[in-house]
């Protein structure tokens, strides 16, 4: 579903660029719930940055095809009409626009790029409130401006309710376990799984901690440092992960 | 740095044939200015005889010619204002037409003779067929574009009688000057007086038409007036002046403008609007102004230099004004609220979008005389490409007024590093008990939130779209429903290929 080959990607930054992504490889086939885990500064937010086609990156080697696509042949807003989604570390604020306003626009804007009809008022409403309630939020919230006087753990969850509203087929989810105490973690676990978990859609889930793959327990694992993956394994290198830490278990990799 | 700038986007030959034409009369002119003329317009440049001829054309009876001509003397005597954050070539005013100009729209003989650019924007505004030909001048548009749009002149016919039933007077300036003279002369200048300013002045020698509404005491008038209904309304853009009383208790809402793009071949606008508010009475007037703003390189535009002003006379009356400004080369425009009634509110709400090399100075004058008057200014400014934005307001209490409030929020947005927000509120206070508070926000549309958008799925100009809409929604919510959603797509094409 999503195949990254040899990707090498540079970020502008102060002192000019910078290279991040170094001959980075995976594959995610549809089904499969992969987490991407990793020391600070390894490059997941980059990989989940450029994955989106965010402006202030450069792929500058390498190639990444999703659903059978050139994914860098389109722009932002035609890789979430094909059916990719990015959950934001930041979410953003868009002030004076409703979640509701602001997840009919761009869902109508998706299903008119993929030739479907629009939806009116009214069906969209249904859908938003049905999703709203899987994850345990009220159509009051999603009344409230996008992100706009949220606190961390009402954004996250925020995004969970975009990507069911919006239903992609592939998600990059980038550390949307971060800001969020033990019962909004749950939540946010488990709207995953109800959302995503299906034989046709895909997840890129990037973590630093094991506790939200408690509960979205993923298919793979693999270790992402200084711009490469460096080793792939089952839900057990997770658990070693996170009891010997990433130089033990990295080491060991090497050697 | 003063050039010569010629007051039309002319075309020569129609010129030379208004010079022909005007020459043509001069016989007619020699005898008296009989209202009968059958000449549409007046000779290039501004002289006494040049407001006779407007009166005479009109037929307005002596009064009013000698209230023009006392204006035209202190015309003469005035300095054009030069202390707005605008710069353009000096206007020579001999060099304009003040009465019909002869350089009519060109007729075309369908819609796909129009300019591609234009139909475009039509057909994103929405509107239909039948009022695009209007628009665009297409040749015998008028009659299939009255069905269109008002559902057959005797809707619009209905319309008037419905207003009459309810003591509504509803009719153009020139119509009411000969039907309601003691009204009008009553009203006329008070609010906005002759000598007020360089434009209020010229516009009182010169007025074209107007609009001019009267609601008696305790009548709330059944439906929201509209420039679009107004029977005789050509030739009435250039220097239009408006006289709205409500009378105690009594209450209106006035639409002016349109969302779809207005070419004039007049570049020099200057309008006048009066309000009067008796006591427990309530004006809200909403304006969507889209004058042709000049090509992206700055050339051609309107210069629109307004004059609008309310008086809430009585106790407990409210004037709110509600402004979506995106046209023009050059706007000036201050729509003002002096509150001499006790407890009396004004309420200004605006949108100025200024994109390529557009240049806005606009804001408000709240004058609170009145003991326990409020007021409220909502300022969004928008700025793109190489424009310039200001936002100009005063807030002024008299020494007597008692228990004032005043909230001011001016905000702007930039997109890109060319474009300039400026923001200049003054404010006077001779009451220590009044309350004012002012806040101003300055920001720009972010790549990330453009990012988070698209990312969702928004192309970029919807993104933007989205982004400007939200940023202005506390104005927008003012306007009357069925031009909000206009005014949301205005917006939005207005900064049609400000990013990226």
């Amino acid at each position: 579903m999503l195949k990254i080959d040899n990707l090498h990607a540079e970020v502008d930054g102060a002192g000019g660029k910078k290279a991040i992504l170094k001959g980075l490889s995976l594959e995610v086939p549809a089904g499969e719930v992969h987490a991407i885990m990793g020391p600070n500064g390894a490059g997941k937010s980059t990989l989940a940055n450029v994955l989106g086609g965010k402006p202030g990156y450069e792929v500058t080697q390498g190639s990444v095809a999703f659903k059978g696509e050139d994914l860098f042949d389109l722009d932002p807003h035609e890789r979430a009409a094909t059916g990719l989604f990015l959950g934001f570390q930041y979410p953003v604020e868009i002030p004076g626009v409703s979640n509701v306003q602001f997840l009919r626009e761009a869902l109508n804007s998706q299903r008119k790029y993929r030739g479907e009809e629009a939806l009116s008022g009214g069906e969209f409403l249904k859908l938003a409130k049905d999703k709203a309630a899987l994850l345990k939020m009220d159509m009051e919230m999603l009344k409230r401006q996008v992100n706009v006087g949220f606190s961390g753990g009402e954004k996250k969850r925020a995004e969970m309710v975009q990507m069911g509203i919006l239903d992609p087929s592939f998600a990059v989810l980038d550390e949307t376990d971060s800001g969020l105490d033990i019962d909004a973690l749950r939540i946010v676990g488990e709207g995953i799984n109800s959302i995503m978990r299906s034989g046709d859609k895909g997840v890129l889930l990037i973590t630093h901690y094991q506790r939200l793959l408690d509960v979205v327990k993923p298919d793979r694992v693999s270790v992402l440092a200084g711009g490469r993956i460096v080793q792939t394994g089952g839900p057990e290198l997770a658990l070693r992960l996170e009891a010997e830490g990433y130089d033990a278990v990295m080491a060991e990799a090497a050697a | 740095m003063t050039e010569n700038v010629d007051l039309q986007t002319h075309d020569p030959e129609m010129d030379a044939d208004a010079k022909a034409a005007a020459a043509a009369n001069a016989g007619e002119y020699e005898h008296g200015w009989s209202s009968d003329i059958e000449t549409e317009f007046a000779e290039k440049g501004l002289t006494e005889d040049t407001v006779r001829f407007i009166s005479g054309k009109k037929g307005e009876p002596e009064w009013m010619l000698d209230w023009r001509l006392k204006a035209f003397r202190l015309w003469q005597d005035m300095e054009e204002p030069d202390w707005a954050k605008v710069g353009y070539p000096k206007i020579d005013y001999q060099d304009a037409y003040y009465y019909a100009a002869p350089t009519k729209k060109i007729e075309l003989d369908s819609l796909d003779d129009l300019d591609p650019e234009i139909k475009r924007v039509y057909d994103k505004l929405g509107i239909p067929l039948g009022e695009q030909e209007v628009l665009a001048g297409v040749k015998g548009a008028k009659k299939v574009a009255v069905d269109a749009v008002f559902d057959s002149v005797s809707v619009a016919t209905s319309f008037r009688e419905e207003l009459m039933r309810a003591g509504v007077i509803f009719r153009s300036i020139s119509e009411a000057i000969k039907e309601y003279p003691e009204l009008v002369k009553k009203w006329l200048g008070r609010v906005v007086p002759t000598r007020d300013n360089y434009f209020a002045c010229l516009n009182a020698a010169v007025f074209s038409d107007g609009t001019f509404v009267y609601v008696p005491e305790g009548v709330r008038c059944p439906m929201e007036l509209s420039t679009y209904f107004r029977i005789n309304a050509e030739n009435t853009g250039q220097f239009e002046r408006t006289l709205i009383i409500a009378e105690k208790g009594a209450y209106v809402s006035y639409l002016e403008g349109c969302t779809a793009p207005m070419r004039d071949e007049n570049q020099l606008h200057a309008a006048v609007v009066e309000l009067v508010a008796m006591e427990d009475a309530e004006i809200k007037y909403s304006t969507v102004q889209n004058w042709y703003p000049g090509n992206s390189e700055g050339v051609g535009g309107i210069y629109n230099f307004v004059t609008k002003r309310g008086l809430c006379q009585g106790d407990r009356s409210k004037i709110s004004w509600t402004q979506v400004e995106t046209g023009s080369a050059v706007t000036w425009k201050y729509p003002s609220c002096v509150l001499n009634g006790e407890n009396s509110v004004g309420e200004f709400y605006s949108v100025a979008v200024t994109n390529n090399y557009q240049q806005a100075d606009t804001g408000t004058k709240m004058i609170h005389n009145g003991k326990g008057s409020r007021s409220t200014i909502i300022s969004k400014g928008i700025s793109a490409g190489k424009s310039n934005n200001t936002y100009r307001g005063l807030v002024r209490v008299g020494p007597k007024a008692e228990g004032v409030r005043n909230f001011t929020q001016c905000d702007s947005l930039l997109l890109g590093d060319e474009c300039g927000a400026h923001t200049v509120p003054y404010i006077e206070v001779k009451n220590p008990g009044a309350q004012i508070e002012h806040e101003a926000t300055t920001s720009k549309i972010s790549d990330e939130q453009l990012f988070y958008a698209m990312q969702r799925g928004l192309d970029e100009e919807e993104a933007v779209a989205l982004i400007v809409n939200g940023f202005a929604k506390d104005v927008l919510k003012e306007l009357p429903m069925e031009f909000a959603v206009e005014a949301q797509k205005l917006l939005a094409i207005s900064l049609e290929g400000s990013v990226g």
